[in-house]
């Protein structure tokens, strides 16, 4: 039974992370792409809102996923987040830059202010998108863990593999966030953006390859793949999804190539989740010293708590987030941006 | 550099910053959400002046709310992570709970309150701004139950080398958290009440927008009025609460030494933590210490000197918030009910008009002290009675947090004077009339 639970909870803590890439995802997007696309204030404007009703309901998958890992894998909370102290720390600060930056950016008439805050929601949305990446690649890889913790720091993991990582991970976001524009804005902002999604879409595909490949070499994460073949299929969906996305760009069908986007998004995060298990933090010096779902979990109780507590309300949030991603799907216009509460 | 002390002042300086925002949101979400819904039921533009002024004011404050609290959900891993590993499987859950059940409620509403004016109908709308008053007073349950948990642990056993749960129910109900929750958000409607109410007197004083601004302060005040009421009656039961589960605090607070019977009050007092005395004591009242602990005033209360040097927490510190806390308490009481006979000739009072608007810091003050009561009176402990701070702390070099409470301090000074500058313009701007 505890088995089942801790194996449950796995994959649950991996769904929570494939949604924050996949929701938060676009939204570091559209960030990274602001001084690239964005030729002039209406365009910034434009950007900006395109993402302004929905990226703070977005955030909030990962601080469940903090929250969860919390619950459910306290081992794995305090020894992961304390051994990326700095990275981790990094990334908080940059969200918290990019989060204020949204809401103070339009509150002064003055061309500074407003510089001061796009160089702002730039490094908030690059800064994270790569250092995720870093931190899952070395993750994969296995880190410098023994009986007294870890022996690494943020130089530590900007090793191949690890930069490797990240590009991916900006790569996937910026495909995304192009994506999104490319169904949010009208006129040349729009043909910039599909654009931008077009070529992005080369870099991904390359990258993705690159990734698939060093995977095997420094990674254990076939090893799982090679145990149960029948696993290989989602890695297939993964690809079929990356070309599914250009199939749809070539059709000028953007919701669709969105979609597509995003199940590339979830599907490879599940590639990788799959292959780790059951690892959660696992060391590269013994892997007696591995944290893993079934060494580092919560109680039986807290398990079959959080399980109900989760079953109920995820299923709720998803709701209410498909309702307002449904109230906010149309295109913006210049007008719009007269509307008084826009950013 | 100390690991232990370096944790501790930054995870004072973020929660204390986080702590700025917080309470506005809860108090002044609410007084939002019925101005929008006057609107809606009397179609009164005014009211949806309302509405829009005050939203726009929240608005800014909500957002730095937020970010600081990404940083605090993840501070207990990189900062605590002995304190995470050891009662991770009880305190834990409660963070996921909040962020599941209240988080995502909270911030996915917010855009569509922002950006659904003309997607909505007024009363889906304002409907809207109730669940977000709400979901913040669901995070406050969630949270207030943690820190409800570390200041009087219930409902755990100790297994396999560490705190598992044992009652989920003990935890949810522990009394403790129960008081902290009724007294925080009561005092959180205090301080949104006085910052509708300083605002709007800062108008009225200018003689502006007067109908606007009589209005919101009237709304506003019999808000603070009521709740100011009410911090103060759930704070006394969470005084007696508090001398039961935690007699070190309770004898911090009040400076008590000597454990006695009929235990006295003094108006004024300094305490000698070095000589175990207070240096002076003026005005004392016999027997009302025991009365507010215990509700009689024959009833022993717990001395310091009666309790291990190294569980005494620092007296001073506690002793001063409590008693600036009590101080300002009783004052809003004042003020509101002052409030409440001049309340129809508000502009005949321009004295009161301008300590109004003075006082809009103070429940900031209030409220903060009451955190480093309650948080600097449970110390040596960070799980009272069971872990001692001391052994909580990650074991990771000190100067990546050295590091990083720098970074804190630079980053929050930065945006709480951008966030404080933009609320000041934006509050003496007035409302654009509809
Ligand atoms: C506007 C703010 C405000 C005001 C006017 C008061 N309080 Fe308070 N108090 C708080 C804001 C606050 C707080 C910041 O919200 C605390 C910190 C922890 C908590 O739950 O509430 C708190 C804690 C707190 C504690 C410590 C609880 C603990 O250790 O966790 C006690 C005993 C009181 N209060 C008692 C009072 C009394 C008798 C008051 C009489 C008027 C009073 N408070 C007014
Ligand atoms: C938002 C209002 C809060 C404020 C202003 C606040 C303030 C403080 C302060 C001043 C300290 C340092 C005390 C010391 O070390 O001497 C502290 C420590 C701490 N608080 Fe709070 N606190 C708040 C809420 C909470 C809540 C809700 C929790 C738990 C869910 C919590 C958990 C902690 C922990 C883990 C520490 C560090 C360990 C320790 O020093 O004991 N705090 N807080
Ligand atoms: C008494 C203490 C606290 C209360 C009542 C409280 C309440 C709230 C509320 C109402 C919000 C919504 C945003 C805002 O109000 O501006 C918020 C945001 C947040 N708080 Fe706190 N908080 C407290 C302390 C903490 C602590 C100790 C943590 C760490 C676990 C925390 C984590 C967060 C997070 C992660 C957010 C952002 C949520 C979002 O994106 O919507 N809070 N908090």
């Amino acid at each position: 039974m505890e088995f089942i639970l801790q194996f449950i909870w796995f994959f649950l803590w991996g769904l929570l992370w494939a949604l924050f890439f996949m929701t938060d995802g676009y939204d570091f997007g559209v960030g990274a792409l602001l001084p690239f696309l964005g030729k002039d204030d209406t365009d910034k404007r434009l950007m900006i809102n395109s993402i302004g009703p929905l990226w703070d309901g977005n955030e909030v998958w990962l601080l469940t996923a903090g929250g969860v890992t919390f619950a459910a894998f306290p081992q794995v909370y305090a020894v992961m987040f304390s051994s990326f102290y700095t990275p981790l720390l990094l990334i908080l600060f940059a969200l918290i830059i990019r989060g204020v930056s949204f809401e103070f950016r339009g509150k002064i008439e003055s061309a500074a202010w407003k510089k001061l805050w796009d160089t702002c929601i730039f490094i908030g949305s690059v800064v994270p998108a790569i250092l995720f990446g870093v931190a899952f690649a070395n993750i994969f890889q296995g880190l410098p863990l023994d009986q007294n913790g870890y022996h690494g720091n943020l130089i530590y993991l900007l090793n191949p593999y690890g930069i490797l990582g990240g590009v991916l991970f900006l790569l996937w976001f910026l495909e995304h966030g192009a994506l999104w524009l490319s169904i949010k804005t009208p006129g040349q902002l729009h043909d910039r953006s599909v654009s931008a999604a077009n070529s992005i879409w080369f870099g991904l595909l390359g990258i993705s390859v690159l990734f698939l490949i060093a995977t095997y070499f420094y990674t254990p994460l076939y090893a799982n793949y090679l145990a149960h073949p029948i696993l290989f299929i989602v890695p297939l969906i993964t690809v079929l999804s990356l070309l599914g996305v250009k199939f749809f760009l070539l059709k000028e069908a953007y919701f669709k190539a969105w979609f597509a986007s995003a199940l590339t998004i979830v599907s490879a995060t599940f590639f990788c989740i799959i292959g780790l298990y059951p690892n959660m933090f696992p060391s590269n010096i013994d892997s007696i010293y591995s944290l893993t779902a079934h060494n580092a979990s919560g109680s039986q109780l807290t398990l079959t708590i959080m399980l109900i507590v989760v079953l109920i309300f995820i299923p709720i949030v998803i709701g209410y987030q498909a309702w307002a991603f449904y109230m906010f799907k149309d295109k913006l216009s210049v007008d719009d941006l007269d509307y008084e509460e826009a950013y | 550099m100390d690991v232990v002390l370096l944790s501790r002042l930054q995870f004072a300086a973020a929660t204390m910053f986080h702590f700025l925002f917080v309470p506005l949101t809860l108090g002044i979400s609410v007084l939002i959400a019925y101005m929008e819904t006057q609107y809606v039921r009397t179609g009164d533009e005014t009211y949806l002046s309302m509405t829009k002024f005050w939203g726009k004011l929240f608005l800014i404050n909500f957002a730095l709310g937020v970010v600081t609290g990404i940083t605090l959900e993840f501070q207990f891993g990189t900062n605590w992570s002995r304190y995470s590993a050891y009662v991770g499987d009880v305190f834990g859950s409660l963070l996921a709970i909040e962020a599941t059940a209240a988080f995502f409620l909270e911030s996915t509403l917010i855009g569509i309150w922002v950006f659904g004016w003309q997607k909505l109908s007024k009363k889906a709308h304002a409907t809207v701004m109730w669940l977000i008053a709400f979901a913040g007073t669901l995070s406050s349950i969630w949270i207030l139950m943690a820190n409800g948990w570390m200041q009087h642990p219930v409902g755990y056993v100790i297994r396999n080398g560490r705190a598992e749960l044992d009652s989920f129910t003990a935890v949810v109900t522990n009394k403790f958290g129960i008081l902290e929750f009724f007294h925080m958000v009561s005092s959180a409607y205090v301080l949104g009440a006085f910052f509708v109410m300083g605002i709007s007197a800062y108008h009225l004083l200018k003689k502006q927008h007067i109908e606007f601004f009589t209005r919101s302060f009237k709304i506003a005040l019999v808000f603070g009025l009521v709740s100011s009421l009410f911090v103060a009656v759930i704070g006394d039961m969470h005084g007696v609460h508090v001398a039961e589960v935690q007699p070190a605090k309770f004898a911090a607070m009040e400076s008590h030494w000597e454990t006695t019977t009929r235990a006295p009050i003094h108006l004024i007092a300094i305490p000698d933590e070095k000589n175990e005395k207070n240096l002076i004591e003026i005005g004392s009242i016999p027997g009302l210490l025991s009365f507010l602990s215990h509700h009689d005033f024959n009833a022993e209360v717990t001395g310091l000197k009666d309790i291990p040097k190294d569980e005494r927490p620092p007296v001073l510190l506690t002793f001063l918030s409590f008693r600036i806390m009590v101080g300002l308490g009783t004052l809003f009481i004042l003020l509101t009910l002052i409030g409440w006979f001049k309340r129809n000739r508000l502009l005949e009072s321009p004295n009161y008009l301008k300590i109004m608007l003075l006082s809009i810091p103070l429940p900031y003050i209030a409220i903060e002290v009451g955190w480093v009561l309650a948080e600097v009176g449970r110390q040596p402990w960070i799980v009272y009675g069971l872990m001692k701070t001391s052994d909580a702390a990650s074991p990771i070099a000190g100067s990546q947090v050295l590091f990083s409470l720098i970074a804190f301090i630079l980053l929050y000074s930065f945006l709480g004077a951008v966030g404080f500058y933009l609320i000041v313009i934006n509050a003496k701007k007035g409302p654009v009339l509809e």
